[in-house]
């Protein structure tokens, strides 16, 4: 069998795909936005969502009517998603439906670190933890094979080493077959009013019930016969860590972290002198080991932050608690120089505003020169912080209050800001500014639907955010800054000079993507005229 | 083939293709019959911030990332970058800093990437045919003359100047 350098990510698309995945979507996010490209790449049916909840809707859907699907996102959106995501798991699914978080210890890319192995917990969910690209492959059709066995949602627990470290993979010879979408009504499993959940939660707790004797004996879970001085229980990439760094050692690998193998990791714990628990972030093995009675060692509250590495397990099973080398503090990321953005904080920074920031490229405003970001804390949450803002500061700071969100974030949660805004109007108004690039910039240039065009860059439906914007009653003008800084600025002034709603679009396409949105956008014209001419026509060369 | 784990570490900033020689240097590895793993952080590179790639490769290779202060090579695209990443150096480690291949002398300078492999990949356990095969894998046909030449270049130096190399491990 040949063996492919493959990240985690691209394992997980080339999996998706020998696995039947009927249907793959979800939201970008570092560092999960590769796996959905690369299944699109594999001809793969894959699509962006404007946000996470709505992926995980459409995931669920697709597996309500016998497909399997694939929803991915970055541990953040689980959040997003967390909604439908404990209701799905009473109604359980009839295809298979595994749903991708990629958590990011240490945060490299994200606002919090946020273990979501809490998440399978409570949920109740059965959730697979793969070590590498090649346990993300293989564990990907148990993933599936576990949805479809007991009709339930499946989390894939991914970790940025886990997705962006590459490593050599061998892929099946000979693919899953799914079985064909058919809708099956089932009224009382899926409707979930009061009558049915209540029976749907019992029936949950009693799959889970299964999945932990089928845990207990399954090969998910790898032990290895070591030194009996020293038994490491541990999950995910932090098995290779710990390979490394006590080679002599006895291991139990986890690879299915919830349910938990109790009665076999009471045996191995019992088994061994000293038993520590090696895991990254949050200590949850740890904590349900200990809640069960098993006398285990878990790692110094300094170990759950930041990623763990050989290094720092040597630490931890050293018990040594002495200062830690400083990690190496590189340039920081900064606007790209042409950015389109940089009127927009000078002018933010001129008129002296209290700016209610977003998460996205533009989070970035908050590096010198400008510093002009006052807050960052999730997707959308511009709108309602700066409205709340505005609501209680007395009137000479509310008038400077302003709140900035990306296109692809405004499509994400920021829309539902602006209904708020319409309907608890602070008294001297509020100014919203969409910087809009036409991209998702940040993670790398995706697609979403105020582009009009989807994942693979082909024409299709496009939301209009100053359309939306003026439907709901909001002054929107729309303005290029980087082509006229100073009537940015003054448009700007104005707007806070009045006690109006207003909605300002800062367009200009991202300076990374330009080139490439016009060679997407001139195909996808070509495509909208000739279906404008004839329906169901295609140019040659779309 | 030595069972022992080959630690290199790529550095420089955002832009400067030190993924892209990352890749090559792994694919090289491969082709030579290694078991390799390679761990980067993405996501936030484009903005022109650090970026460092671990590349280890061996007989078998556990933990994707290097363990601080073990990398047994240490390539550096930017000169900003060395200060911050020569802690990554195990002692007795060798250094290749940006300025190994002089800027002057190459036909692109965005080919510093490969002529700094180049200068490694004497170092390295995995035959230049090999080395050359991966580096024509990775880019478009007509970077593939540039490229080579600046390979060359970098191998020559770390050949002409090996006792100087030899010098500058930390």
């Amino acid at each position: 069998m040949e063996k492919r350098l493959l990240s985690g990510d691209e394992a997980v698309a080339l999996a998706a795909r020998d696995a039947g995945i009927a249907l793959g979507t979800g939201y970008p996010g570092t560092p999960s936005t590769e796996i959905l490209e690369a299944f699109g790449a594999l001809g793969g049916r894959a699509q962006w969502a404007p946000n996470e909840k709505v992926a995980l809707e459409v995931g669920l859907g697709a597996a309500f009517g016998g497909g399997r699907a694939l929803v991915t996102m970055k541990h953040v959106g689980l959040n997003v998603a967390a909604d439908p995501l404990f209701t799905a798991a009473y109604t359980g699914v009839t295809g298979a439906l595994v749903v991708v978080t990629a958590d990011d210890p240490g945060m490299a890319s994200s606002q919090n670190e946020q273990d979501n192995r809490r998440y399978a917990i409570a949920a109740g969910l059965p959730m697979l933890s793969p070590a590498d690209p090649q346990e993300a492959y293989d564990y990907f059709f148990r993933a599936v094979e576990l949805s479809e066995r007991w009709s339930l949602p499946v989390l894939f627990r991914m970790t940025t080493r886990v997705c962006h470290s590459k490593a050599l993979v061998a892929s099946r010879a000979t693919p899953m077959t799914p079985r064909a979408p058919s809708f099956v009504r089932d009224i009382p499993g899926r409707v979930m009013v009061p009558a049915f959940a209540r029976p749907a939660h019992r029936k949950l707790r009693a799959k889970l019930a299964e999945i932990a004797t089928f845990g207990d004996a399954s090969d998910l879970h790898t032990v290895t016969e070591g030194s009996r001085d020293l038994g490491i229980i541990t999950d995910g990439v932090c098995a290779l860590h710990a390979a490394e760094a006590s080679p002599g050692a006895s291991f139990f690998k986890i690879g299915l972290v919830h349910p938990l193998p109790i009665e076999r990791l009471r045996a191995f714990a019992a088994g061994v002198k000293r038993c520590v628990v090696i895991e990254e972030s949050d200590p949850v093995i740890a904590e349900a080991l200990r809640a069960a009675g098993i006398a285990v060692e878990s790692k110094p509250e300094a170990f759950r932050f930041g990623e763990l590495d050989v290094a720092r397990v040597r630490r931890i099973l050293a018990r040594d608690l002495s200062p830690e080398p400083p990690l190496p503090r590189g340039k920081p990321p900064e606007l790209c120089a042409a950015c389109p953005y940089h009127p927009v904080f000078a002018a933010l920074r001129k008129l002296d505003c209290i700016v209610a920031g977003d998460i996205g490229c533009y989070t970035l405003g908050v590096m010198e020169p400008y510093r002009a970001l006052d807050t960052c804390v999730a997707m959308g949450a511009s709108i309602g912080v700066g409205l709340g803002l505005r609501h209680v500061l007395p009137a000479d700071q509310a008038r400077r209050v302003v709140s900035i969100i990306g296109d692809s974030t405004f499509i994400h949660s920021g829309v539902s800001g602006i209904m708020e805004m319409v309907y608890n109007p602070p008294e001297l108004g509020h100014v919203v500014i969409v910087l809009d690039n036409g991209i998702t910039a940040m993670t790398g240039q995706q697609e979403h639907p105020g582009t009009g065009r989807t994942l693979e860059h082909q024409a299709t439906g496009k939301i209009s955010i100053e359309g939306l914007a003026r439907a709901m009653g909001i002054d929107t003008a729309i303005l290029d800054p980087f082509a006229n800084p100073a009537g940015f600025a003054t448009l700007l002034a104005e707007k806070l000079a009045t006690p109006r709603l207003s909605l300002i679009v800062a367009r200009r396409p991202c300076v990374l993507a330009a080139a490439d949105i016009r060679g997407w956008e001139k195909a996808a014209e070509a495509t909208r005229a000739a279906q404008a001419c004839c329906p169901g026509a295609v140019p040659e060369d779309a | 083939m030595s069972t022992t784990v080959t630690n290199v570490i790529l550095a420089g900033l955002g832009g400067q293709g030190v993924i892209k020689a990352s890749d090559i240097l792994a694919d090289a590895a491969v082709r030579a019959g290694f078991d390799v793993k390679k761990a980067e952080v993405h996501g936030m590179s484009q903005r022109g911030g650090s970026v460092t790639s671990d590349v280890r490769f061996g007989v078998k290779v556990l933990s994707p990332m290097i363990p601080r202060g073990e990398a047994d090579f240490l390539v550096v695209l930017s000169p900003s970058e060395v200060v911050v990443t020569r802690p990554l150096l195990r002692p007795g480690g060798v250094l290749f800093a940006p300025d190994f291949v002089p800027e002057a002398e190459l036909v692109n300078k965005r080919s510093l990437n490969v002529a700094l492999l180049g200068a490694l990949s004497a170092y390295l356990d995995i035959p230049e045919r090999i080395f050359l095969e991966a580096v024509r894998a990775a880019l478009a046909e007509r970077l593939h003359a540039v490229n080579e030449q600046a390979f060359q270049q970098g191998r020559a130096r770390a050949a002409k100047a090996g006792a100087a190399a030899l010098g500058k491990r930390q």
